[in-house]
Protein backbone atom coordinates (compact mmCIF):
# COMPACT_ATOMS: atom_id res chain seq x y z
CA UNK A 1 0.00 0.00 0.00
CA UNK A 2 1.26 3.09 -0.94
CA UNK A 3 0.37 7.14 0.38
CA UNK A 4 -2.18 7.54 -1.83
CA UNK A 5 -4.03 4.74 -1.17
CA UNK A 6 -3.76 5.09 2.41
CA UNK A 7 -4.89 8.68 2.04
CA UNK A 8 -7.91 7.53 0.51
CA UNK A 9 -8.93 4.72 2.20
CA UNK A 10 -8.19 7.14 5.78
CA UNK A 11 -10.50 9.34 3.55
CA UNK A 12 -13.42 6.68 2.88
CA UNK A 13 -13.15 5.95 6.85
CA UNK A 14 -13.76 9.40 8.24
CA UNK A 15 -16.60 10.15 6.25
CA UNK A 16 -18.59 6.81 6.89
CA UNK A 17 -16.99 7.84 10.25
CA UNK A 18 -18.82 11.25 10.59
CA UNK A 19 -21.95 9.61 9.81
CA UNK A 20 -21.73 6.63 12.25
CA UNK A 21 -20.33 9.76 14.72
CA UNK A 22 -23.84 11.42 14.10
CA UNK A 23 -25.68 8.06 14.80
CA UNK A 24 -23.42 7.05 17.43
CA UNK A 25 -24.82 10.35 19.51
CA UNK A 26 -28.14 9.74 18.47
CA UNK A 27 -28.10 5.87 20.27
CA UNK A 28 -26.65 7.28 23.38
CA UNK A 29 -29.47 10.36 23.63
CA UNK A 30 -32.16 8.19 23.20
CA UNK A 31 -30.38 5.63 25.57
CA UNK A 32 -29.76 8.35 28.06
CA UNK A 33 -33.02 9.75 28.16
CA UNK A 34 -35.57 6.95 27.46
CA UNK A 35 -33.55 3.98 28.30
CA UNK A 36 -34.38 2.54 25.07
CA UNK A 37 -31.74 0.61 22.90
CA UNK A 38 -32.38 2.17 19.58
CA UNK A 39 -32.35 -0.27 17.16
CA UNK A 40 -34.67 1.41 13.89
CA UNK A 41 -32.24 4.00 14.26
CA UNK A 42 -30.46 2.59 10.42
CA UNK A 43 -33.95 2.58 9.34
CA UNK A 44 -34.46 6.01 9.52
CA UNK A 45 -31.35 6.23 7.74
CA UNK A 46 -32.87 4.00 4.34
CA UNK A 47 -36.23 5.64 5.03
CA UNK A 48 -34.70 9.36 4.94
CA UNK A 49 -32.61 8.06 1.86
CA UNK A 50 -35.18 6.11 -0.05
CA UNK A 51 -38.10 8.65 0.06
CA UNK A 52 -35.30 11.31 -1.61
CA UNK A 53 -34.86 8.48 -3.85
CA UNK A 54 -38.40 8.15 -4.64
CA UNK A 55 -39.18 11.99 -5.03
CA UNK A 56 -36.40 11.83 -7.39
CA UNK A 57 -37.92 8.78 -9.35
CA UNK A 58 -41.06 11.29 -10.05
CA UNK A 59 -43.28 9.45 -7.25
CA UNK A 60 -44.88 10.38 -4.10
CA UNK A 61 -42.87 8.65 -1.56
CA UNK A 62 -45.27 6.00 0.07
CA UNK A 63 -43.15 7.00 3.27
CA UNK A 64 -45.62 9.68 3.58
CA UNK A 65 -48.56 6.96 3.78
CA UNK A 66 -46.58 5.36 6.58
CA UNK A 67 -47.11 9.03 8.61
CA UNK A 68 -50.53 9.28 8.10
CA UNK A 69 -51.27 5.95 9.23
CA UNK A 70 -49.27 6.50 12.16
CA UNK A 71 -50.48 10.27 12.43
CA UNK A 72 -54.24 8.72 12.51
CA UNK A 73 -53.61 5.88 15.12
CA UNK A 74 -52.29 8.66 17.49
CA UNK A 75 -55.28 11.20 16.77
CA UNK A 76 -57.38 8.22 17.38
CA UNK A 77 -55.50 7.56 21.13
CA UNK A 78 -54.79 11.56 21.89
CA UNK A 79 -58.07 12.73 20.54
CA UNK A 80 -59.70 10.15 22.67
CA UNK A 81 -58.08 10.71 25.50
CA UNK A 82 -58.63 14.70 25.03
CA UNK A 83 -62.21 14.64 23.93
CA UNK A 84 -62.80 12.54 27.28
CA UNK A 85 -60.98 15.36 29.61
CA UNK A 86 -63.42 17.69 27.55
CA UNK A 87 -60.42 20.00 26.17
CA UNK A 88 -60.96 21.42 23.32
CA UNK A 89 -58.00 23.17 22.74
CA UNK A 90 -56.08 20.16 23.12
CA UNK A 91 -58.45 18.08 20.36
CA UNK A 92 -57.54 20.50 17.42
CA UNK A 93 -54.11 20.28 18.24
CA UNK A 94 -53.57 16.70 18.40
CA UNK A 95 -56.19 16.67 15.36
CA UNK A 96 -53.82 19.26 13.18
CA UNK A 97 -50.58 17.79 14.00
CA UNK A 98 -51.57 14.43 13.57
CA UNK A 99 -54.12 14.03 10.81
CA UNK A 100 -53.78 17.47 9.06
CA UNK A 101 -49.91 17.40 8.94
CA UNK A 102 -49.40 14.23 7.02
CA UNK A 103 -52.29 14.84 4.42
CA UNK A 104 -51.31 18.22 3.68
CA UNK A 105 -47.85 16.85 3.51
CA UNK A 106 -49.04 13.95 1.10
CA UNK A 107 -51.15 16.31 -1.03
CA UNK A 108 -48.35 19.17 -1.14
CA UNK A 109 -46.02 16.16 -2.54
CA UNK A 110 -48.70 15.14 -4.88
CA UNK A 111 -49.05 19.03 -6.12
CA UNK A 112 -45.83 19.72 -6.68
CA UNK A 113 -43.49 18.78 -9.26
CA UNK A 114 -40.87 17.74 -6.92
CA UNK A 115 -38.91 15.44 -9.18
CA UNK A 116 -37.67 18.94 -11.03
CA UNK A 117 -37.09 21.02 -7.87
CA UNK A 118 -33.87 21.57 -6.38
CA UNK A 119 -32.02 19.05 -4.32
CA UNK A 120 -32.40 21.15 -1.26
CA UNK A 121 -36.32 21.27 -1.31
CA UNK A 122 -36.38 18.06 -2.33
CA UNK A 123 -34.09 17.11 0.63
CA UNK A 124 -36.36 19.45 2.81
CA UNK A 125 -39.77 17.57 2.21
CA UNK A 126 -37.83 14.23 2.32
CA UNK A 127 -37.26 15.09 5.83
CA UNK A 128 -40.80 16.51 6.19
CA UNK A 129 -41.89 13.31 5.71
CA UNK A 130 -39.79 10.78 7.87
CA UNK A 131 -38.44 12.83 10.63
CA UNK A 132 -41.87 12.76 12.47
CA UNK A 133 -42.12 9.33 12.28
CA UNK A 134 -39.94 9.70 15.26
CA UNK A 135 -41.85 11.57 17.86
CA UNK A 136 -45.15 9.42 16.76
CA UNK A 137 -43.13 6.20 16.90
CA UNK A 138 -42.13 7.08 20.37
CA UNK A 139 -45.67 7.96 21.30
CA UNK A 140 -47.38 4.68 19.57
CA UNK A 141 -44.67 2.27 20.96
CA UNK A 142 -42.47 3.26 23.45
CA UNK A 143 -44.77 5.93 25.65
CA UNK A 144 -47.15 3.46 26.66
CA UNK A 145 -44.03 1.06 28.07
CA UNK A 146 -41.98 3.99 29.15
CA UNK A 147 -41.78 2.38 32.61
CA UNK A 148 -40.88 -0.98 31.26
CA UNK A 149 -36.99 -2.74 32.35
CA UNK A 150 -34.28 -2.32 29.69
CA UNK A 151 -34.20 -5.99 28.21
CA UNK A 152 -38.38 -5.15 27.10
CA UNK A 153 -37.47 -2.27 25.83
CA UNK A 154 -34.65 -3.63 24.24
CA UNK A 155 -37.06 -6.79 22.90
CA UNK A 156 -39.97 -3.96 21.75
CA UNK A 157 -37.33 -1.99 19.63
CA UNK A 158 -35.72 -4.96 17.87
CA UNK A 159 -39.64 -5.83 16.74
CA UNK A 160 -40.27 -2.41 15.54
CA UNK A 161 -36.79 -2.60 13.58
CA UNK A 162 -38.35 -5.77 11.90
CA UNK A 163 -41.62 -4.14 10.92
CA UNK A 164 -39.75 -1.10 9.49
CA UNK A 165 -37.48 -2.92 7.49
CA UNK A 166 -40.17 -5.09 6.11
CA UNK A 167 -42.54 -2.31 5.24
CA UNK A 168 -39.59 -0.71 3.96
CA UNK A 169 -39.44 -3.51 1.27
CA UNK A 170 -43.35 -3.04 0.83
CA UNK A 171 -42.42 0.95 -0.15
CA UNK A 172 -39.20 0.96 -2.07
CA UNK A 173 -39.03 -2.47 -3.11
CA UNK A 174 -35.77 -4.65 -3.26
CA UNK A 175 -33.94 -2.55 -5.77
CA UNK A 176 -31.06 -0.54 -4.35
CA UNK A 177 -31.38 3.54 -5.25
CA UNK A 178 -28.16 5.96 -5.23
CA UNK A 179 -29.29 9.50 -5.68
CA UNK A 180 -27.14 12.54 -7.50
CA UNK A 181 -24.33 13.71 -5.00
CA UNK A 182 -24.58 17.83 -3.30
CA UNK A 183 -22.04 18.86 -5.31
CA UNK A 184 -19.67 17.87 -8.67
CA UNK A 185 -17.01 19.48 -6.93
CA UNK A 186 -13.68 17.88 -6.40
CA UNK A 187 -11.21 18.64 -4.38
CA UNK A 188 -7.23 18.14 -5.09
CA UNK A 189 -5.10 18.27 -1.80
CA UNK A 190 -1.49 17.34 -2.76
CA UNK A 191 -2.13 12.83 -3.77
CA UNK A 192 -5.37 13.17 -2.72
CA UNK A 193 -8.79 13.74 -5.01
CA UNK A 194 -11.58 14.94 -2.14
CA UNK A 195 -15.09 14.66 -3.56
CA UNK A 196 -17.43 17.49 -3.37
CA UNK A 197 -19.65 14.95 -0.96
CA UNK A 198 -16.82 13.45 0.85
CA UNK A 199 -16.81 17.69 1.92
CA UNK A 200 -20.84 17.80 2.72
CA UNK A 201 -20.84 14.50 4.40
CA UNK A 202 -18.35 15.98 6.66
CA UNK A 203 -18.83 19.39 7.12
CA UNK A 204 -22.36 18.88 7.55
CA UNK A 205 -21.85 16.11 10.61
CA UNK A 206 -19.75 18.68 12.13
CA UNK A 207 -22.17 21.61 12.11
CA UNK A 208 -24.85 19.19 13.38
CA UNK A 209 -22.65 17.88 16.22
CA UNK A 210 -21.72 21.65 17.33
CA UNK A 211 -25.96 22.58 17.23
CA UNK A 212 -26.36 19.45 18.91
CA UNK A 213 -23.59 20.73 21.56
CA UNK A 214 -25.47 24.25 21.75
CA UNK A 215 -29.07 22.86 21.86
CA UNK A 216 -28.17 20.95 24.79
CA UNK A 217 -25.59 23.84 26.63
CA UNK A 218 -27.81 26.62 25.87
CA UNK A 219 -31.47 26.17 25.53
CA UNK A 220 -34.00 24.98 27.96
CA UNK A 221 -35.42 22.01 26.12
CA UNK A 222 -32.36 20.68 25.96
CA UNK A 223 -31.04 21.06 29.23
CA UNK A 224 -34.25 19.37 29.96
CA UNK A 225 -33.53 16.56 28.09
CA UNK A 226 -30.03 16.46 29.59
CA UNK A 227 -31.62 16.52 32.96
CA UNK A 228 -34.15 13.96 32.24
CA UNK A 229 -31.11 11.62 31.42
CA UNK A 230 -29.32 12.52 34.68
CA UNK A 231 -32.42 12.00 37.07
CA UNK A 232 -35.32 10.93 35.63
CA UNK A 233 -37.55 11.75 39.29
CA UNK A 234 -35.84 15.04 39.29
CA UNK A 235 -36.68 16.17 35.96
CA UNK A 236 -40.40 14.82 36.73
CA UNK A 237 -40.55 17.21 39.31
CA UNK A 238 -39.66 20.10 37.72
CA UNK A 239 -42.62 19.30 35.23
CA UNK A 240 -40.49 17.41 32.36
CA UNK A 241 -42.95 15.24 31.53
CA UNK A 242 -40.95 12.09 30.41
CA UNK A 243 -43.25 12.02 27.59
CA UNK A 244 -42.27 15.11 25.82
CA UNK A 245 -38.56 14.31 26.85
CA UNK A 246 -38.95 10.71 25.17
CA UNK A 247 -40.78 12.39 22.03
CA UNK A 248 -38.22 15.43 21.57
CA UNK A 249 -35.30 12.78 21.78
CA UNK A 250 -37.00 10.77 19.02
CA UNK A 251 -37.56 13.94 16.85
CA UNK A 252 -33.62 14.60 17.02
CA UNK A 253 -32.76 10.83 16.64
CA UNK A 254 -35.13 10.70 13.22
CA UNK A 255 -34.03 14.28 12.04
CA UNK A 256 -29.95 12.48 12.55
CA UNK A 257 -31.03 9.59 10.95
CA UNK A 258 -32.79 10.26 7.94
CA UNK A 259 -30.49 13.41 7.54
CA UNK A 260 -26.88 10.83 7.47
CA UNK A 261 -29.34 8.41 4.70
CA UNK A 262 -29.80 11.53 2.67
CA UNK A 263 -26.12 12.41 3.10
CA UNK A 264 -24.49 8.77 2.12
CA UNK A 265 -26.51 7.73 -0.58
CA UNK A 266 -24.62 9.37 -3.15
CA UNK A 267 -21.60 7.67 -1.84
CA UNK A 268 -23.14 3.90 -1.39
CA UNK A 269 -26.45 2.51 -3.00
CA UNK A 270 -28.79 2.21 -0.45
CA UNK A 271 -31.12 -0.71 -0.06
CA UNK A 272 -34.26 -1.34 2.15
CA UNK A 273 -32.39 -3.31 5.05
CA UNK A 274 -28.91 -1.41 4.46
CA UNK A 275 -29.71 0.86 7.48
CA UNK A 276 -29.64 -2.15 9.78
CA UNK A 277 -25.51 -2.56 9.09
CA UNK A 278 -25.49 1.37 9.42
CA UNK A 279 -26.77 2.00 12.29
CA UNK A 280 -25.04 -0.83 13.70
CA UNK A 281 -21.58 0.57 13.11
CA UNK A 282 -23.24 3.08 15.14
CA UNK A 283 -23.86 1.24 17.52
CA UNK A 284 -20.70 -0.17 17.94
CA UNK A 285 -19.26 3.37 18.01
CA UNK A 286 -21.88 3.90 21.08
CA UNK A 287 -20.82 0.94 22.89
CA UNK A 288 -16.96 2.03 22.98
CA UNK A 289 -18.54 5.21 24.06
CA UNK A 290 -20.73 3.45 27.17
CA UNK A 291 -23.68 4.46 25.51
CA UNK A 292 -23.11 7.20 28.06
CA UNK A 293 -19.93 8.96 26.67
CA UNK A 294 -20.65 11.43 23.39
CA UNK A 295 -16.95 12.58 23.03
CA UNK A 296 -15.93 9.27 23.38
CA UNK A 297 -18.82 7.49 21.05
CA UNK A 298 -17.42 10.26 18.49
CA UNK A 299 -14.20 9.00 18.64
CA UNK A 300 -15.45 5.29 18.42
CA UNK A 301 -17.17 6.38 15.35
CA UNK A 302 -14.04 7.55 13.49
CA UNK A 303 -12.15 4.39 14.72
CA UNK A 304 -15.29 2.31 13.56
CA UNK A 305 -15.09 4.36 10.01
CA UNK A 306 -11.45 3.52 9.61
CA UNK A 307 -11.40 0.05 10.78
CA UNK A 308 -13.94 -0.48 8.26
CA UNK A 309 -12.61 0.68 5.22
CA UNK A 310 -8.98 -0.11 6.06
CA UNK A 311 -10.14 -3.90 6.30
CA UNK A 312 -11.97 -3.63 3.16
CA UNK A 313 -8.42 -3.05 1.43
CA UNK A 314 -6.74 -5.92 3.15
CA UNK A 315 -9.09 -8.26 4.29
CA UNK A 316 -12.18 -7.04 2.00
CA UNK A 317 -14.48 -10.50 2.51
CA UNK A 318 -14.12 -9.70 6.47
CA UNK A 319 -14.37 -6.18 6.58
CA UNK A 320 -17.86 -6.61 8.51
CA UNK A 321 -16.41 -9.30 10.89
CA UNK A 322 -13.58 -7.00 11.41
CA UNK A 323 -15.71 -3.96 12.83
CA UNK A 324 -17.93 -5.89 14.37
CA UNK A 325 -15.24 -8.12 16.20
CA UNK A 326 -13.85 -4.89 17.49
CA UNK A 327 -16.89 -4.81 19.95
CA UNK A 328 -15.39 -7.71 22.02
CA UNK A 329 -11.89 -6.15 22.97
CA UNK A 330 -13.92 -2.78 23.85
CA UNK A 331 -16.19 -4.75 25.97
CA UNK A 332 -13.79 -6.47 27.98
CA UNK A 333 -11.81 -3.92 28.50
CA UNK A 334 -15.28 -1.76 29.43
CA UNK A 335 -15.63 -4.35 31.60
CA UNK A 336 -12.55 -4.20 33.48
CA UNK A 337 -12.40 -0.76 33.68
CA UNK A 338 -15.79 0.55 34.87
CA UNK A 339 -18.07 -0.50 37.97
CA UNK A 340 -20.94 -2.42 37.29
CA UNK A 341 -24.67 -0.40 37.81
CA UNK A 342 -27.56 -2.11 38.65
CA UNK A 343 -30.62 -1.06 36.68
CA UNK A 344 -32.61 1.27 38.43
CA UNK A 345 -36.10 -0.14 38.50
CA UNK B 1 -61.26 20.32 65.11
CA UNK B 2 -59.62 20.82 61.82
CA UNK B 3 -57.44 23.21 60.41
CA UNK B 4 -59.66 26.20 59.71
CA UNK B 5 -57.98 28.20 57.52
CA UNK B 6 -59.68 31.28 55.67
CA UNK B 7 -58.55 29.94 52.54
CA UNK B 8 -57.46 26.58 51.68
CA UNK B 9 -54.50 26.36 49.40
CA UNK B 10 -54.33 22.27 50.06
CA UNK B 11 -57.37 20.16 50.97
CA UNK B 12 -57.09 16.43 50.67
CA UNK B 13 -59.50 14.19 51.83
CA UNK B 14 -59.83 10.88 53.00
CA UNK B 15 -56.46 10.03 50.26
CA UNK B 16 -55.44 6.46 50.41
CA UNK B 17 -52.65 4.86 48.73
CA UNK B 18 -51.35 1.17 48.72
CA UNK B 19 -48.89 -1.07 47.19
CA UNK B 20 -50.09 -3.95 46.54
CA UNK B 21 -52.24 -5.06 49.07
CA UNK B 22 -50.25 -2.96 51.97
CA UNK B 23 -52.37 0.28 52.62
CA UNK B 24 -49.58 2.41 53.26
CA UNK B 25 -51.71 5.19 53.97
CA UNK B 26 -55.23 5.56 55.02
CA UNK B 27 -57.89 8.19 54.49
CA UNK B 28 -55.67 10.72 55.67
CA UNK B 29 -57.38 14.46 55.61
CA UNK B 30 -55.78 17.73 55.83
CA UNK B 31 -55.54 21.19 55.01
CA UNK B 32 -53.13 23.68 54.16
CA UNK B 33 -54.15 27.54 54.41
CA UNK B 34 -52.90 30.76 52.45
CA UNK B 35 -49.39 31.70 53.50
CA UNK B 36 -49.61 28.90 56.70
CA UNK B 37 -47.20 26.46 57.14
CA UNK B 38 -48.44 23.23 58.15
CA UNK B 39 -46.19 20.39 59.71
CA UNK B 40 -46.80 16.59 59.10
CA UNK B 41 -44.69 14.62 61.55
CA UNK B 42 -44.47 11.00 63.00
CA UNK B 43 -42.08 8.41 62.99
CA UNK B 44 -39.87 6.60 60.25
CA UNK B 45 -42.26 4.75 57.58
CA UNK B 46 -45.66 6.12 58.87
CA UNK B 47 -46.31 7.23 55.13
CA UNK B 48 -45.07 11.01 55.31
CA UNK B 49 -43.29 10.47 52.12
CA UNK B 50 -45.62 8.29 50.19
CA UNK B 51 -48.28 10.96 51.31
CA UNK B 52 -46.44 13.98 49.35
CA UNK B 53 -45.91 12.04 46.28
CA UNK B 54 -49.69 11.02 46.46
CA UNK B 55 -50.46 14.38 46.66
CA UNK B 56 -48.16 15.45 43.73
CA UNK B 57 -49.30 12.79 41.34
CA UNK B 58 -45.91 10.98 40.97
CA UNK B 59 -47.84 7.86 43.32
CA UNK B 60 -51.70 6.63 42.22
CA UNK B 61 -53.92 7.58 44.75
CA UNK B 62 -57.82 7.33 45.83
CA UNK B 63 -59.33 10.06 47.31
CA UNK B 64 -59.54 13.68 46.62
CA UNK B 65 -56.96 16.56 46.13
CA UNK B 66 -58.26 20.09 45.72
CA UNK B 67 -55.55 22.43 45.04
CA UNK B 68 -55.87 26.22 44.70
CA UNK B 69 -59.81 26.02 43.90
CA UNK B 70 -60.00 23.37 41.85
CA UNK B 71 -60.19 19.34 42.27
CA UNK B 72 -57.78 17.60 41.05
CA UNK B 73 -59.38 13.97 40.09
CA UNK B 74 -56.05 11.88 39.08
CA UNK B 75 -53.28 14.68 39.97
CA UNK B 76 -50.73 14.90 37.46
CA UNK B 77 -47.35 16.06 38.45
CA UNK B 78 -46.42 18.23 35.34
CA UNK B 79 -50.31 19.84 35.67
CA UNK B 80 -49.54 20.18 39.19
CA UNK B 81 -46.04 22.01 38.63
CA UNK B 82 -47.71 24.13 35.92
CA UNK B 83 -50.39 24.90 38.76
CA UNK B 84 -47.99 26.26 41.18
CA UNK B 85 -47.25 23.33 43.40
CA UNK B 86 -43.93 22.00 44.25
CA UNK B 87 -42.11 18.98 45.79
CA UNK B 88 -38.79 19.24 47.29
CA UNK B 89 -38.07 15.25 47.84
CA UNK B 90 -36.19 14.19 50.99
CA UNK B 91 -33.77 12.95 48.53
CA UNK B 92 -33.43 16.23 46.98
CA UNK B 93 -33.18 14.75 43.14
CA UNK B 94 -30.41 17.62 42.12
CA UNK B 95 -29.09 17.07 38.12
CA UNK B 96 -25.65 16.72 40.11
CA UNK B 97 -23.45 16.87 36.93
CA UNK B 98 -25.20 19.90 35.85
CA UNK B 99 -24.34 23.31 37.52
CA UNK B 100 -25.87 25.34 39.99
CA UNK B 101 -27.57 27.51 37.70
CA UNK B 102 -28.21 25.05 35.67
CA UNK B 103 -30.53 23.38 38.09
CA UNK B 104 -31.92 26.56 39.39
CA UNK B 105 -33.24 27.37 35.97
CA UNK B 106 -34.63 24.22 34.88
CA UNK B 107 -36.90 24.84 37.87
CA UNK B 108 -38.39 27.50 35.92
CA UNK B 109 -39.08 24.76 32.92
CA UNK B 110 -42.93 24.55 33.22
CA UNK B 111 -43.04 28.03 33.05
CA UNK B 112 -40.86 28.63 30.29
CA UNK B 113 -42.92 26.08 28.35
CA UNK B 114 -46.11 28.49 29.31
CA UNK B 115 -44.76 31.16 27.52
CA UNK B 116 -43.56 33.06 31.16
CA UNK B 117 -39.90 34.02 29.99
CA UNK B 118 -39.14 35.96 33.49
CA UNK B 119 -36.24 33.03 35.22
CA UNK B 120 -33.48 35.67 34.83
CA UNK B 121 -35.37 38.08 37.20
CA UNK B 122 -36.23 35.17 39.85
CA UNK B 123 -32.90 33.81 39.74
CA UNK B 124 -31.41 36.77 40.67
CA UNK B 125 -34.33 36.90 43.55
CA UNK B 126 -33.07 32.99 44.17
CA UNK B 127 -29.61 34.42 44.70
CA UNK B 128 -31.07 37.11 47.31
CA UNK B 129 -32.49 34.53 49.48
CA UNK B 130 -29.04 31.73 48.88
CA UNK B 131 -26.20 34.01 48.39
CA UNK B 132 -23.93 30.52 48.68
CA UNK B 133 -25.76 29.49 45.55
CA UNK B 134 -24.41 32.37 44.17
CA UNK B 135 -20.90 32.04 44.61
CA UNK B 136 -21.15 28.35 43.48
CA UNK B 137 -23.26 29.23 40.33
CA UNK B 138 -20.68 27.50 38.12
CA UNK B 139 -19.95 24.35 40.18
CA UNK B 140 -21.35 21.15 39.64
CA UNK B 141 -24.86 20.52 41.93
CA UNK B 142 -23.03 16.90 42.76
CA UNK B 143 -19.96 18.71 44.31
CA UNK B 144 -22.16 20.77 46.51
CA UNK B 145 -22.12 19.92 50.62
CA UNK B 146 -25.19 18.80 52.29
CA UNK B 147 -26.75 22.18 53.24
CA UNK B 148 -26.14 23.33 49.96
CA UNK B 149 -27.84 20.58 48.27
CA UNK B 150 -30.58 21.70 50.25
CA UNK B 151 -30.69 25.40 49.78
CA UNK B 152 -30.55 24.28 46.09
CA UNK B 153 -32.91 21.81 45.81
CA UNK B 154 -35.56 24.69 48.04
CA UNK B 155 -34.10 27.37 45.27
CA UNK B 156 -34.68 24.87 42.19
CA UNK B 157 -38.60 24.74 43.32
CA UNK B 158 -38.72 28.28 43.98
CA UNK B 159 -37.97 29.29 40.71
CA UNK B 160 -41.52 27.48 39.59
CA UNK B 161 -42.68 30.36 41.76
CA UNK B 162 -44.93 28.34 43.47
CA UNK B 163 -48.46 28.70 45.51
CA UNK B 164 -47.86 25.86 47.61
CA UNK B 165 -44.32 24.20 48.42
CA UNK B 166 -43.79 21.03 49.84
CA UNK B 167 -40.63 20.16 51.73
CA UNK B 168 -39.79 16.31 52.54
CA UNK B 169 -37.60 16.06 55.59
CA UNK B 170 -35.47 19.17 54.91
CA UNK B 171 -33.63 19.11 58.16
CA UNK B 172 -32.52 15.69 56.87
CA UNK B 173 -28.70 15.10 57.52
CA UNK B 174 -27.74 18.48 57.98
CA UNK B 175 -25.78 19.73 61.05
CA UNK B 176 -27.47 21.70 63.61
CA UNK B 177 -26.28 25.26 62.14
CA UNK B 178 -27.93 24.66 58.62
CA UNK B 179 -31.14 23.71 59.96
CA UNK B 180 -31.60 26.62 61.62
CA UNK B 181 -30.77 28.43 58.44
CA UNK B 182 -33.02 26.20 56.74
CA UNK B 183 -35.93 26.62 58.73
CA UNK B 184 -35.13 30.57 58.76
CA UNK B 185 -35.48 30.35 55.18
CA UNK B 186 -38.68 28.55 55.20
CA UNK B 187 -40.48 31.14 57.91
CA UNK B 188 -38.64 33.97 55.53
CA UNK B 189 -41.02 32.46 52.47
CA UNK B 190 -44.18 32.49 54.69
CA UNK B 191 -43.76 35.72 54.85
CA UNK B 192 -43.32 36.02 51.20
CA UNK B 193 -47.05 34.73 50.91
CA UNK B 194 -45.37 30.83 49.74
CA UNK B 195 -48.08 28.57 51.57
CA UNK B 196 -45.60 25.46 53.06
CA UNK B 197 -46.53 21.85 53.89
CA UNK B 198 -43.45 20.87 55.91
CA UNK B 199 -43.00 17.00 56.21
CA UNK B 200 -40.59 16.41 59.34
CA UNK B 201 -38.74 13.67 61.43
CA UNK B 202 -37.28 16.85 63.52
CA UNK B 203 -40.81 16.92 65.39
CA UNK B 204 -38.85 20.04 67.72
CA UNK B 205 -38.07 22.41 64.74
CA UNK B 206 -41.16 21.63 62.72
CA UNK B 207 -43.59 22.78 65.66
CA UNK B 208 -41.78 26.05 66.27
CA UNK B 209 -42.30 26.96 62.98
CA UNK B 210 -45.21 25.83 62.18
CA UNK B 211 -48.88 27.09 62.66
CA UNK B 212 -50.63 24.31 62.26
CA UNK B 213 -49.32 20.11 62.72
CA UNK B 214 -50.59 16.99 62.13
CA UNK B 215 -49.16 13.56 63.03
CA UNK B 216 -49.06 10.45 61.13
CA UNK B 217 -48.43 7.19 62.46
CA UNK B 218 -49.08 3.56 60.35
CA UNK B 219 -50.31 5.62 58.19
CA UNK B 220 -53.10 7.11 59.58
CA UNK B 221 -53.87 10.64 60.95
CA UNK B 222 -53.60 10.12 64.61
CA UNK B 223 -53.31 13.44 65.97
CA UNK B 224 -53.49 17.25 64.95
CA UNK B 225 -54.14 20.65 66.09
CA UNK B 226 -52.75 23.99 66.09
CA UNK B 227 -48.51 23.60 66.30
CA UNK B 228 -48.30 25.49 69.96
CA UNK B 229 -50.92 23.25 71.28
CA UNK B 230 -49.97 20.23 69.93
CA UNK B 231 -46.50 20.93 70.92
CA UNK B 232 -47.67 20.83 74.82
CA UNK B 233 -49.21 17.47 74.23
CA UNK B 234 -48.14 14.99 76.46
CA UNK B 235 -48.61 12.46 73.84
CA UNK B 236 -46.39 14.20 71.36
CA UNK B 237 -43.75 15.03 73.97
CA UNK B 238 -43.41 11.61 75.18
CA UNK B 239 -43.55 10.27 71.56
CA UNK B 240 -42.02 12.78 69.12
CA UNK B 241 -39.99 15.42 71.66
CA UNK B 242 -38.37 12.78 73.70
CA UNK B 243 -35.46 14.06 76.18
CA UNK B 244 -34.72 16.77 76.25
CA UNK B 245 -37.87 18.47 76.16
CA UNK B 246 -39.00 20.77 78.15
CA UNK B 247 -41.51 18.92 79.94
CA UNK B 248 -39.31 15.84 80.39
CA UNK B 249 -36.82 17.77 82.12
CA UNK B 250 -39.72 19.55 84.06
CA UNK B 251 -40.87 15.77 84.67
CA UNK B 252 -37.03 14.43 85.74
CA UNK B 253 -36.78 17.12 87.60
Amino acid sequence: MDVQIALMLAQDGLTNGAIYALLALALVLVFAVTRVIFIPQGEFVAYGALTLAMMQAGTVPATVWLLAGMGATAALIDGGLALRAGQTRRLVGVLGWNLGYPLGLAALLAALPVKDMPLAAQVLLSLAVVVPMGPLMYRLVFQPIAAAPILILLIVSVAVHVAMVGLGLLFFGAEGQRTPAFSDANLELGPLMVSGQTIWVVMSSVVLIVALYQFFERTLYGKALRATAINRAGARLMGISPSLAGKLTFFLAALIGALSGVLIAPITTIYYDTGFLIGLKGFVAAIIGGLASYPLAAVGAVLVGLLESFSSFWASAFKEVIVFTLIIPVLLWRSLTSRHVEEEE
Amino acid sequence: MTNQAKNPVLQIDRLCVSYGKVEALTNASLTVGEGQIVTVIGPNGAGKTTMLSAIMGVLGSKGTVHFDGSIEAVPEVERLVARGMNLVPEKRELFGEMSVEDNLVLGAFQRYRMGHRDHPKTLDEIYDLFPRLKERRTQLAGTLSGGERQMLAVGRALMAKPKLLMLDEPSLGLAPLIVREIFRIVTELRRRGVSILLVEQNARAALQVADYAYVLETGQIAMHGPATQLADDPRVVEAYLGLGGKHQAMLST
